[in-house]
């Protein structure tokens, strides 16, 4: 019987969690229109969200793409296709870990530092200091953290994809000797516009929204002690990769099929 | 806290970064540069066999492109594939003569249409059709023919 009680209670405690997720995403977009007022709040976030995370995307997508460059060439050049590794390294790049690996390195740099902050903000009881004060705590400080993290995702994603093609353009034309005009070439050639591009970047919006809904629904939500803070902030990061990869096979279905 | 100017240029200089990539995404990756975005008008071709060519296929007069696959569909009536061409507006002195076939870049390449000029004095317009044209060669056909010419010559 015990056993059936607790399968119950983490069924109800599961769909209670579901439930103020959703309510807490109505709350942040109903703080739009004051947000459009007053811009300079998102700024600030865009500087902890974005710019601040450029470094690690940066450095990632370079190596990436050299890595991709590497692998490509060996497993090409056995058929004798090293002509295509642009085509390879672009589109991996641009339709699969664009996106993905931006969303992980995100939750990792960015979410887990947005949960971690809420969460104290939380157990500081700086939230119901703003609700005191008669400022909605949720439009003030979590709505710019929310439309700040869908908009840096996309171009994060972009200057990843950017970098990784160089990257595979490093190793490729100037270590391997492919030439250059037939990595450019091949890869204009095979890679659409929409089909490939603009698919990739609406998996980075849809990622971007994911990421860091969970990462301020986590902070929003934890446990007001030390103890809840730690556990929010792991939470954000494996919920939003396991959200990441779960949602990407989805999107990848419907896209490209 | 760094100032709030310099978080707006830090900010700038982030969402500028970030446009650029997707414009260079757009430019210099995929085929939005090379994209023909003028006008065109229709010709049709029809061809006993059409192969691997698919829409979107580029049509190309004497190796250069001059415009590209707009339909594939199958004429019930004479049993044979009907391709709509969308051939761009600034090669409009086509004859109505020319000859349309079905080639493949490199040995499995994709497939094309190449186009060889007549010697009509008239031309090409939206509509027309080319009267001449070509199948794609179909890798076991060809070998078939031969397999069977092998087998005459043993015969004989």
């Amino acid at each position: 019987m015990e056993w059936l009680a607790r399968l119950g209670r983490s069924g109800l405690s599961f769909s209670a969690r579901l439930g103020r997720a959703n309510l807490l995403m109505l709350g942040m977009l109903r703080g739009l229109p004051q947000l459009i007022r007053r811009p300079r709040l998102l700024l600030e976030q865009l500087l902890s969200v974005g710019v601040l995370t450029v470094l690690i995307i940066a450095v990632s997508g370079v190596f990436v793409g050299m890595v991709l460059g590497l692998q490509g060439y060996y497993i090409l050049s056995r058929f004798g296709a090293e002509a295509t590794l642009g085509v390879m390294v672009a589109a991996s790049l641009v339709r699969e870990l664009g996106p993905v690996v931006t969303a992980l390195l995100f939750a990792g740099r960015a979410g887990s530092a947005l949960s971690a902050e809420i969460g104290l903000m939380k157990a500081t009881e700086q939230l119901s200091g703003l609700e005191m004060m008669a400022v909605n705590p949720e439009h003030r400080v979590l709505t710019p953290r929310l439309v700040a993290g869908i908009l840096s995702m996309p171009l994060l994603a972009a200057m990843f994809s950017m970098l990784g093609v160089y990257g595979g353009w490093f190793v490729g034309v100037g270590l391997l000797g492919v030439d250059e005009g037939t990595y450019w070439a091949q890869m204009q050639s095979q890679i659409d516009w929409y089909e490939d591009v603009v698919n990739g970047v609406i998996k980075s919006v849809v990622f971007g929204v994911v990421c860091t809904w969970i990462a301020i629904f986590q902070g929003y939500d934890c446990v007001p002690t030390s103890e809840g803070v730690s556990r929010a902030t792991t939470r954000t990061v494996v919920h939003s990769s396991l959200a990441v990869l779960g949602l990407d096979f989805v999107l990848t279905a419907l896209m490209f099929n | 806290m760094p100032k709030t100017r310099q978080i707006e240029i830090l900010v700038g200089a982030f969402m500028a970064a970030g446009f650029l990539a997707l414009f260079f995404l757009a430019m210099q990756v995929s085929n939005l540069g090379t994209v023909h975005t003028g006008d065109s008008y229709k010709v049709l071709a029809r061809f006993d066999n059409i192969g691997g060519l698919k829409v979107k296929s580029p049509v190309t007069m004497a190796g250069v492109e001059v415009g590209r696959v707009l339909d594939i569909y199958y004429d019930a009536e004479d049993f044979r594939a009907v391709a709509v061409l969308g051939i761009y507006s600034q090669y409009d002195r086509i004859p109505d003569d020319t000859f349309a076939k079905i080639l493949t870049a490199g040995l499995l390449g994709e497939q094309y249409i190449g186009l060889d000029p007549g010697g009509s004095e008239d031309l090409l317009k939206e509509g027309s059709e080319i009267a001449v044209t070509q199948s794609a060669l179909v890798l076991e056909e060809v070998i078939g023919q031969f397999i069977y010419g092998k087998a005459q010559e043993g015969a004989n």
